[in-house]
């Protein structure tokens, strides 16, 4: 079963868009930002929601927008695991490692899953179709172990069950 | 304001309602350790060293920085459980630090090692993996070892908040947190102004000076070198804390007798050409003022204010004054005026400068600085508390020297010169000259008390003869940032400004002795003042041996020789990474 959660991943599938575009609509996010507080964590957000990953220029460009350091939209976005600086794969798999999720087997899921796709933690398949990533824990411990795979949840994953997962997204499906 | 009553292990105090429970503890006059805090600044709380035991509430004890105190609450500090989780809170700090104590260049000045044996901290429990080391000594003025490190954050406020740079901030996370510029770039590539802020507010080994001490001992030791030595205004109001002596003792006469001791051939004072940067600036401005140039003119004796304008605001570049700083001015003397009137070859001079700050070792090797082919005209610039090492290490007893007088005639000075160490202090000199030049008056009351003080920033207007000379001073880059603010935006109307990078100006700068604190500042500040009140000339203009350099030498002020000498250019600098390609370069 899956639930949706966010829209931030299906905006990931629009990248095709010509780069121009994506700049101008990264501007009028930090435009709606700009005086809210603690506006940083949102737009980068929604910003790695537009082109997939943090590209160096959006990151100047939010920093120019919101008027913070350059420093800082870096160190916060290192900070986080959900935020990347590297193009990722069409789909994004994140293997829950919290507490609940490794005790319920989650190491055992992530080693299937890099047996499975061919890859190591925050790597990308080489087709561009699969990036790898571990999360700390989604809020979900009562699904454990929980694993998502762009906003599709899946719950107590069992080993057997990943490639049926993987074969799902394959050549664009799953979406 | 409304006060609350607190209970601190049984003493009652009465503080004000947006007190934190550190805040109370003070009051109470009770000693709660702390890391990361820096009084005067929002709390950080990033350390965990201050944990107290508040009654009642949840029970987990709580950084006493950033908890709020509230009326009729019930702290302890001192019990067991306290002890213990402080104790473990410094112990885990350790097992991350690398604890070669003795090669550090803070020890006995480490606010870790203090806290660690105030704890009584008498074994490393948790030893382990040790985060990778990071030791950057690319800047050619401040160097990181993240060895060191405790993450306290206290650089980052600084740099951030004070000085509105934003070079440096937490990368990373948990175990892999290192304190850096964006990207974990090195420091010479990233957007730093060198001002040595957040050495000062290091209280580990993490950040400190690049150091200049070797080759000074080298040239000192080579016999083919005559090496001579310039002071800036504010060591003189600072070095003897080096010694133990208090914040604003002046020591300027034992700093001559113990930089002798050191070997130096001769000691200068760039006092000197502080008063012959207030000749050429003061013709400068009224240049400006009466043949329509640019205003408002901008000071720019201070390197890391210069860094901060070339990065922050290139578009005002022409309104700085074109004037090197006291120490190139010296600098450029030496190997000429100097080197000439001693009949020395000028590439057996080595010239060594000790200044407040760390910006000047960037200032010194900028390739515009040599007036001399193939010659840097500062070959190696000292902080105050490089000095005072050279001193330790020669076996001089800085207490009981006696006083001796600068060598002349690089040495002779006034007071106006003095004050260039406090911030309005050149602003104060440049009225002082300004308005004699113009009205061909003495001027009785030498002291613009306007100008002077710690406040951000300063504002006057001055009758100068028939010109109301509108003035502002700002010291410490954010409020630099406010000033240039309203000069972009068009909405000021001053005529002549005066920037210093460090709160204060240079007596509160990044090379002088650690701690710097408001009141220390405050105390320099006297100390500066009271030299300028005890010297017997306190205009620029009247330094005999400036008159004797301009007969002999220069010209007039402003002349061609000293414009080729004397004078510099600024070039912008790229705030952003340049190989990301902008539509449009947006300046901050």
């Amino acid at each position: 079963m899956t639930t949706h959660t966010c829209d931030c991943e299906k905006l990931a599938g629009q990248n095709q868009a010509d780069e121009a575009e994506l700049y101008k609509q990264l501007d009028t996010i930090i435009e709606k930002h700009k005086n809210v507080r603690g506006p940083l964590i949102q737009v980068l957000h929604a910003a790695q929601g537009l082109f997939g990953y943090l590209p160096e220029k959006a990151q100047v460009k939010i920093a120019q927008g919101l008027d913070v350091p350059l420093s800082e939209v870096h160190g916060v976005l290192s900070f986080y695991s959900f935020f990347t600086t590297v193009p990722r794969g069409k789909h994004t798999v994140r293997v829950c490692m919290g507490t609940a999720c490794y005790v319920r087997g989650g190491k055992q899921v992530l080693e299937k899953f890099q047996k499975e796709l061919g890859i190591g933690v925050n790597d990308t398949t080489e087709d561009r179709e699969f990036s790898l990533e571990i999360n700390r824990c989604v809020g979900a411990c009562g699904l454990a172990p929980v694993v998502t795979v762009d906003s599709d949840i899946y719950r107590r994953v069992k080993e057997d069950k990943i490639p049926g997962i993987i074969e799902k997204y394959k050549n664009g499906a799953g979406k | 304001m409304e006060q609350i009553n607190v209970t601190i292990d049984g003493i009652q105090v009465s503080v004000p309602k947006d007190s934190t429970v550190l805040d109370a503890a003070n009051a109470a006059g009770i000693y709660i350790p702390t890391l990361c805090h820096m009084p005067g600044h929002k709390p950080l709380g990033a350390c965990r060293v201050c944990l107290v035991e508040i009654e009642g509430g949840r029970g987990a004890l709580q950084a006493s920085c950033s908890f709020p105190a509230t009326d009729g609450m019930v702290v302890r500090t001192n019990t067991r459980r306290v002890h213990n989780a402080r104790k473990a809170v410094v112990e885990l700090m350790l097992s991350a630090h690398r604890q070669d104590c003795n090669a550090c260049n803070r020890t006995l000045n480490c606010e870790l090692q203090a806290i660690a044996k105030r704890l009584g901290i008498r074994e490393n429990r948790f030893e382990g993996e040790m985060p990778k080391r990071i030791e950057d000594t690319s800047s050619p003025a401040i160097v990181r070892d993240s060895s060191k490190c405790i993450l306290c954050r206290r650089c980052v406020e600084v740099c951030q908040n004070v000085q509105t740079v934003g070079t440096l901030f937490a990368v990373d996370r948990g175990f892999d947190t290192v304190i850096a510029p964006t990207a974990k770039k090195e420091l010479a590539e990233a957007v730093c102004v060198a001002c040595g802020q957040c050495v000062s507010a290091c209280p580990v080994g993490a950040l400190y000076e690049k150091n200049h001490i070797d080759r000074v001992w080298d040239a000192i030791a080579d016999p083919d070198k005559h090496v001579i030595v310039q002071t800036a205004p504010a060591v003189r109001v600072a070095i003897g804390e080096e010694f133990g002596l208090p914040a604003g003792s002046r020591v300027t006469r034992k700093m001559v007798a113990g930089l002798r001791r050191v070997g130096f051939d001769k000691v200068f004072d760039t006092d000197f050409t502080a008063d012959l940067t207030i000749l050429e600036e003061g013709h400068e401005f009224l240049n400006r003022l009466t043949n329509g140039g640019v205003l408002p003119m901008l000071t720019s004796c201070s390197p890391g204010w210069i860094n901060f304008i070339e990065y922050f605001y290139p578009e005002l570049l022409p309104n700085l004054s074109t004037c090197k700083s006291p120490q190139q001015m010296f600098g450029a003397l030496a190997k000429t005026y100097y080197a000439e009137k001693m009949g020395v070859d000028p590439s057996k001079i080595y010239s060594v400068s000790i200044m407040p700050c760390t910006a000047k070792k960037l200032e010194a090797g900028r390739e515009e600085m040599s007036v001399v082919d193939g010659l840097s005209d500062v070959d190696a610039v000292l902080t105050t508390r490089e000095a005072a090492q050279m001193m330790r290490e020669a076996g001089v007893d800085f207490v009981n020297l006696p006083d001796e007088p600068f060598d002349e005639p690089l040495g002779i000075s006034t007071g106006a010169a003095v004050i260039f160490g406090a911030t309005g202090g050149v602003m104060e000199a440049a009225l002082r000259t300004v308005y004699e030049v113009v009205t061909g008056q003495t001027l009785e009351n030498v002291n613009f008390e306007a100008v002077r003080g710690l406040e951000g920033v300063k504002e006057a207007t001055v009758k100068v003869g028939d010109i109301e000379a509108k003035v502002a001073v700002a010291s410490g880059l954010s409020n630099a940032r406010k000033l240039m603010d309203l000069v972009m935006e068009g909405k000021a109307d001053y005529h002549f400004i005066e920037i210093m990078c460090c709160p204060g100006g240079c007596l509160g700068g990044g090379g002088q002795p650690i701690p710097t604190t408001d009141e220390i500042r405050k105390a320099r500040m006297q100390a500066i003042y009271a030299e300028d009140e005890g010297l017997p000339i306190r205009k620029s203009h009247d330094n005999p041996a400036i008159k004797a350099l301009y007969e002999e030498f220069l010209g007039e002020p402003n002349s061609h020789k000293a414009h080729k000498l004397l004078h510099t250019h600024y070039t912008p600098k790229a705030l952003w990474p340049t190989d990301v390609p902008l539509d449009e370069v947006k300046s901050k």
